[in-house]
């Protein structure tokens, strides 16, 4: 039986990694890097993990590494953060082009500059059109549940995409939770074995990553698209599965006292938990909140997101990466982009947050309720700033 | 097949074809011929990875495939870590016992640019990782198939788009990088200079990488007469030339000890090379008396690192 145990969550993590017996992890050891790979590097040495260890000599050989080594039909895995993230853009396009089930953890932290290495969701926001299926996690217990449900999900055959895991630098990464740490035969009942669709292979030689002209491009890239959508159905299976072998239920956004709310929050990842309290104290002086944890990002639940606001009159977004020069932050774009043809009187506030590593405290949710219930929406608000 | 096509019979070369005609080579490409030669010395049980380039663009145009074997392109500066990967991904498979142990050779082919500039980084970390595949640099001495950029394996005083010659300008105004020598300084156990003009020695030496363990390195020139702007049919001339003047000593460092594979009493005048490529049509005598002296230097140091390894007998 699983033990509850309190562990960091980056070891945690490593642990699901383990767990997944994956055959090749690459990483570049800083810019910046969690204990995630330090773990694991040490589990291959202990022999606990028996897989190939690579330390690359930068982020973006790091990637390149693991698509190597899932086009050579191993299971792959890699992590890293921030400006490792940045460094590794160009090759994550090619990689869910190239159908690759690459698992990436992503703790999320801001970019540079200036030099910060603190949390926000900055990163990951840059990674957004890469075509890679991505999970954010709230809490320790689900970084290590989404860990192994992303090699479910990537390397299901009717998917075949790269997935990336958003735990939030320091605020999870760094934090000892208590964690239902599955054991290995439990895992073996949800775990399958990696079967490459097209792996490299003298018998059988394949060309991968041809180029494409004006008169195929634009048909590589409806089938990726296809692809993400149609993953969706996978990530439902598996998540169902996932939740009857081990009772933890697992949907695309996550409500919480959300049935019957007049104003919603909508977080993602580890601050969802602090918008809970807040939640569960409004309620008590009488204010009909609720909240919204998007926990799948790509593709985008949007019709979940339109039915789960059909009651409330008020969506606060609460949102920890700007796009300068724009209107708000990346999910404001999306979440008004959702509703703009619908029927529906939706007042939508953008609210961006919590930038590199400022701390996101109950009272700034109520502040931000409390605001949204007096006043109109403006593009987007930038909070918590000194003037 | 002979392991010594120079010594043996031509004959005994393998027949199959791995990178097949219908290309989009142009006419007179010595990198065309240098895979072809390659793959040949390689034979069936090869992967190629390749960067982005000329023998990329050339060869997989989708949906259609020069290439017999498995292949695979990602990016520009990437393909030695690509390697890489696939190394370390059959060797935690075959612990695992998910993978037979038939050997499998892996050979990354870039080009100078994917190579010597964006690709240098990659391919510096595979070397010093020590994975066990060979990298070949197949050197047309600039960005050809993006319209003749000058890259840092371009010789001083050739022309290009981005060296122009002009009334101020002789052409490129540094001295082209010396890859070998950065490749054997990782300490890497086969390092060597080839060119198709000389297929036997191209076909030996990948053989002998390949029955190397370890990473393994050849930089070999192949003719371009787009960007150098010769005739097609004098590149097999202008191979030997190249070597003939000094201008490209063929060479091995096997395990650090350098072995010159071709050497001359007295090295041909580097005019006869230049003379028959319009990218250095502008240089002036002065021009090519400075090419001249570097090349005689380059060629006695080499020489003398020959020397010093046969009087100390270092093996």
């Amino acid at each position: 039986m699983a033990k509850r145990e309190g562990i960091e969550i980056s070891l945690a993590v490593a642990e699901a990694v383990k767990l997944a017996d994956v055959d090749m992890v690459a990483a570049y050891p800083i810019t910046p890097q969690t204990h995630i790979v330090e773990k694991l590097a040490e589990m291959v040495a202990d022999g606990e993990l028996k897989a190939a260890y690579i330390n690359a000599e930068s982020e973006h050989s790091a990637i390149s590494l693991c698509l190597g080594s899932s086009i050579a039909g191993a299971r792959t895995y890699t992590a890293t953060s921030s400006q490792g993230l940045a460094l590794m853009h160009e090759i994550l396009y090619i990689a869910s082009a190239l159908r690759l089930p690459v698992v990436m953890t992503v703790v999320n932290r801001a970019l540079s500059g200036p030099l910060n290495i603190w949390g926000d969701h900055s990163d990951v926001m840059g990674e957004r059109d890469t075509g890679w299926i991505q999970f954010f996690a709230q809490n320790g217990q689900e970084a290590f549940d989404m860990t192994l449900q992303a090699f479910r999900v990537a390397e299901d055959h009717r998917v075949m995409l790269p997935v990336i895991v958003n735990i939030d630098g320091f605020t999870l990464s760094h934090v000892i939770e208590p964690i239902y740490i599955l054991e290995q035969n439990e895992v073996n009942k949800f775990m399958k074995e990696f079967k490459p669709l097209n792996a490299l292979d003298p018998r059988t030689p394949m060309t991968f990553g041809a180029f494409a002209t004006p008169e195929y491009y634009i048909e590589a890239k409806k089938q990726l698209e296809q692809a993400l959508f149609s993953s969706r159905k996978v990530i439902t299976e598996v998540w169902n599965e996932f939740g009857k072998l081990y009772g933890r239920k697992y949907t695309p956004i996550e409500g919480y006292k959300a049935n019957d709310a007049n104003i919603l929050l909508l977080t993602l990842g580890g601050i969802g938990e602090t918008a809970q309290t807040a939640v569960d104290e409004m309620r008590d002086d009488g204010i009909k909140v609720g909240l919204l944890k998007l926990k799948l990002y790509r593709p985008f639940p949007i019709q979940e997101l339109r039915r789960m606001c059909k009651k409330a009159k008020t969506l606060v977004i609460a949102e920890r990466a700007m796009s300068i020069g724009g209107e708000g932050g990346p999910i404001g774009f999306e979440v008004r982009s959702a509703f703009y043809n619908e029927p529906t009187h939706l007042k939508i506030h953008d609210i961006i947050l919590g930038l590199g590593g400022r701390d996101v405290r109950v009272e700034d949710f109520k502040m931000m309720i409390n605001h949204a219930l007096k006043n109109k929406p403006k593009e987007y608000e930038l909070i918590g700033v000194r003037e | 097949m002979s392991e010594q096509f120079s010594v043996y019979v031509p004959k005994l070369i393998n027949k199959q074809e791995d990178f097949v005609h219908g290309h989009r080579a142009c006419q007179g490409c010595g990198l065309a011929l240098a895979v072809r030669l390659i793959l040949k010395a390689a034979g069936k049980n090869t992967i190629v990875v390749s960067p982005t380039g000329c023998l990329e663009i050339i060869s997989t145009p989708y949906p259609q495939s020069a290439w017999n074997l498995p292949w695979v392109h990602v990016a520009f500066e990437n393909a030695a870590a690509v390697a890489g990967g696939i190394e370390g991904a059959f060797k935690a498979l075959r612990a695992k016992n998910k993978k037979d142990n038939k050997k499998i050779n892996i050979i990354a082919i870039g080009g100078d640019g994917g190579t010597s500039d964006i690709g240098l980084q990659a391919l510096s970390g595979a070397f010093e990782r020590g994975h066990d595949f060979l990298y070949v640099c197949l050197d047309n001495e600039a960005y050809m198939n993006t319209g003749i950029q000058r890259s840092s394996s371009t010789p001083f005083g050739a022309s290009t788009t981005t060296s122009p010659s002009g009334a101020v300008s002789m052409g490129q105004i540094t001295w082209k990088k010396n890859m070998a020598a950065i490749a054997a300084a990782h300490n890497i156990p086969y390092v060597a200079t080839a060119c198709p003009s000389y297929p036997f020695d191209l076909m030996e030496k990948v053989q002998t990488a390949l029955k190397t363990q370890g990473p393994k390195y050849i930089h070999c020139l192949v003719q371009c007469p787009t960007g150098w702007g010769c005739a097609t049919d004098l590149i097999i001339r202008l191979g030997s030339l190249a070597v003939e003047t000094g201008i490209f000593p063929l060479y091995e460092v096997i395990n650090g000890k350098y072995k010159l594979n071709m050497d001359f009493p007295k090295l041909r005048p580097v005019t006869d090379y230049l003379k028959f490529q319009s990218r250095f049509r502008h240089l002036k005598p002065a021009d090519i008396a400075i090419i001249q002296k570097r090349v005689e230097q380059e060629w006695q140091a080499l020489k003398q690192k020959v020397e010093c390894f046969k009087k100390t007998g270092v093996k």
